[in-house]
């Protein structure tokens, strides 16, 4: 057995010249938002996912130089945080939520099924690199279950047979949208946003409508509604 | 179960704009009087606006229930340190599904209420929290702080008032540990996200070792209708000691699972009423009152009030009003092995009862729900859960115990079933929304 995290090793390649003349500019914003550079770390990280589509040892170092740590400190916080990945992985990540409640709902039936239809396990990768397959904890949309994430998109009330229909539109390369959200972008796009800078898709932040029926079931009961006829707000369900 | 609650006992506050067109946006945020708490606790002293905060008994929404105004009081003034607002926006503890909801719908709400509660303890600079795993949430953070900058409630001299804020809204990466605060704050200056010794607390040296205040999404988005409303009309809600609305969340075998803002003091009884009851055909079997770390309760408990005291003297906790409901189609040994499974996976490792123990009690809960433990195992359970309980460093520790105790406290034969059966007796496909017929989805 090696003691090997499954981090890259350094030394590193670096960025091209010109990638990284532009991951420079961008961490300097990013470092502008914070009292001490350190703190942008996390974002970083997130910057650099967005690069390579995993924390590369080009990241690390370059985390690393931007912020005046050691490669050890940047690398132990990385490996600290489920986010990261330390490999490179599909363009759509597909999480399943197997924590208690929707593992009970169903949760752990749509994580079997899409392990068999998809022919890979936990954290696993299709050959094509179009999905990567996890089973994630409690995304806080347990009035959703059983739930779906998409590149951290939410899909509301899973079925087996939804899950099955979304991966393979996935993999066909269509336009997905999630139940609540905007339309799906990469996995490298998504870490984008994470790193602090806003979707270029200027749709993207109305899209989704205000939540499901789930989110509006209190207010419309209060409000003398019939809670259980579709939220105007609702994406069409999807597959089932 | 027939409807006799009165959907009038609801009170949308917080919800009261969700159902409008475009409710994140700041204009829909203004017909909803948006802002107009800011107005008047700008033209207040900050001391005015920490008192009136104080005296409508708003605690706090994160799972601990501390009176919010009494940890703004806390923090030093005329200290000569920059002082620093960080919202907890992390929402993971299992069953917990307010925050997000709340921040999707409106995320205005809480900015506003950020630059109320910035301006009481005297900060200029507030960070929003937010788990990176909601890419739709911080989307519509992102783009609410850039309208209210260019509205001017945020930045420099805001409304004219000479109050100068910042706020960065900042992504985490996935870590539960983050929730707790002082893993927040150290999560937030760049590091492994592990929990800080206290004291020193966050008031005195948090964020950069400066005076910082941590609260709640929903605790800081109650603030602007207090200040707006007024003391008096939050105080006609809930109770003496828990005075106000609050987000309840029901999620599983409900007919009608999601957001039910009510006054405190509520009983699930009344909630599930509203929500249609448990899924036909099934008989409540045990729930949450708080999310996976507030001990279980059972169908003895539907009548017990929903807020800190009568939860506290029922033996649980109010947390974070997470009302996780299972039917008698669910195993409790299953539930409470995933919970803890859960727990080891996100022990941040720094204390040994919490590291080791989780461990421990993942490796006895896999043999007892395979049918392969002893009678004896359950004492173990009970041991190692003691050695973690009241003896980690964070109460992620007290947590993982919760499940443990309250199950055995009352499905102790259960786990005794299991044993008698040489497996698990239930059939996880009954459990599935599939197998009946809750409105969510269908296969
Ligand atoms: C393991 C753990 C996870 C927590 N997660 C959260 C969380 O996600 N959100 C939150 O507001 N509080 C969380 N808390 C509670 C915070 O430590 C803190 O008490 C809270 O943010 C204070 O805000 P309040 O006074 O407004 O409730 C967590 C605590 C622990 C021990
Ligand atoms: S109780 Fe668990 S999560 Fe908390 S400090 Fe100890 S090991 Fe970390
Ligand atoms: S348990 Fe799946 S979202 Fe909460």
């Amino acid at each position: 057995m090696s003691t090997d995290l499954g981090m890259p090793r350094l030394p590193a390649p670096g960025y091209p010249a010109d990638v990284r003349a532009r991951l420079e500019a961008d961490a300097r914003e990013v470092i502008g938002r914070y009292p001490q550079s350190r703190s942008a770390l996390l974002p970083l990280l997130h910057l650099v996912q967005a690069e390579e589509g995993y924390v590369s040892p080009n990241g690390i170092e370059f985390c690393a130089e931007m912020l005046g740590l050691t490669t050890a400190d940047v690398t132990g916080v990385a490996t600290f945080y489920t986010m990261y990945r330390r490999e490179n992985g599909g363009d759509f990540h597909v999480g399943v939520c197997t924590n208690t409640l929707c593992a009970v709902m169903g949760g752990d039936e749509i994580f079997a099924t899409l392990k068999e239809h998809l022919g890979v396990g936990n954290k696993g990768t299709t050959p094509d690199g179009s999905v990567t397959l996890e089973h994630i904890e409690c995304n806080a949309a347990c009035d959703y279950a059983p739930v779906v994430m998409v590149n951290w998109e939410f899909f509301d009330n899973v079925t087996p047979a939804s899950a099955k229909d979304l991966v393979d539109e996935l993999r066909a390369g269509k336009q997905v949208s999630p139940t609540r959200g905007a339309p799906l972008c990469t996995f490298r796009e998504t870490a984008r946003i994470l790193a602090g800078f806003p979707d270029p898709r200027r749709d993207a932040v109305d899209a989704g409508g205000a939540g499901g029926a789930a989110s509006l079931v209190g207010l419309r009961i209060a409000n003398g509604q019939d809670p259980d006829a579709p939220a105007a707000s609702d994406a069409p369900k999807k597959g089932a | 179960m027939t409807a006799v609650t009165d959907p009038s006992i609801l009170t949308p506050v917080l919800s009261a704009s969700w159902g409008d067109k475009m409710p994140w946006r700041l204009a829909t945020y203004r017909q909803h009087e948006g802002y107009a708490g800011l107005r008047k606790a700008l033209a207040k002293h900050p001391d005015e606006v920490i008192q009136t905060v104080k005296d409508s008994g708003l605690r706090g929404r994160g799972g601990a229930g501390f009176p919010t105004g009494m940890k703004w009081g806390f923090i030093p003034q005329g200290d000569g340190n920059p002082h620093y607002l960080v919202v907890n926006a992390d929402e993971s503890e299992p069953g917990t599904c307010k925050d997000i909801p709340l921040m999707y719908a409106n995320p205005h709400v809480l900015i506003e209420g950020v630059v109320i509660a910035a301006y009481a303890i005297r900060s200029n600079h507030a960070f929003i929290y937010v788990r990176g795993e909601v890419v739709s949430v911080l989307r519509r953070l992102q783009e609410a702080a850039k309208e209210a900058y260019e509205a001017g409630y945020l930045g420099k001299d805001i409304l004219g008032s000479g109050f100068d804020l910042e706020l960065t809204v900042h992504a985490g990466a996935g870590a539960y540990i983050c929730g707790e605060e002082t893993a927040l704050l150290d999560s937030l200056e760049g590091r492994r996200g592990q929990p800080r010794l206290r004291p020193p607390f966050p008031a005195v040296a948090g964020l950069y070792a400066s005076p910082t205040c941590v609260n709640n999404v929903e605790s800081i988005a109650s603030v602007p209708a207090i200040m707006n409303k007024g003391v008096e009309w939050f105080r006609s809600m809930g109770s003496e000691k828990s005075p106000g609305f609050t987000l309840y969340s029901l999620s599983g075998h409900v007919k009608r699972p999601g957001q039910y803002e009510a006054p405190l003091g509520v009983t699930l009884r009344e909630l599930l009423d509203l929500a249609g009851g448990v899924r036909e055909g099934h008989r409540l079997k045990f729930w949450t009152p708080g999310g996976s770390s507030t001990p279980m309760f059972t169908d003895e408990h539907l009548d017990v009030p929903l807020d800190y005291e009568g939860v506290g003297a029922a033996g649980s906790m109010l947390g974070t009003k997470a009302l996780q409901i299972f039917d008698d189609t669910v195993c409790v040994v299953r539930a409470v092995l995933r919970w803890t499974e859960f727990y080891a996976h996100e022990s941040c490792g720094k204390c040994t009862p919490c590291r080791e123990g989780t461990y421990w009690l993942v490796q006895i809960l896999e043999r007892l729900e395979a049918g392969e433990g002893t009678e004896e195992d359950l004492e173990t359970l009970l041991d190692v859960a003691d050695n973690i309980n009241g003896k980690s460093f964070c109460a992620l520790g007290d947590g993982a115990a919760s499940p443990i105790f309250s199950s055995l406290k009352y499905f102790r034969d259960e786990y005794v079933a299991h044993l008698a059966h040489r497996g698990c007796p239930f059939d996880p496909a009954a459990s599935t929304v599939w197998a009946s017929n809750l409105t969510g989805a269908q296969a």
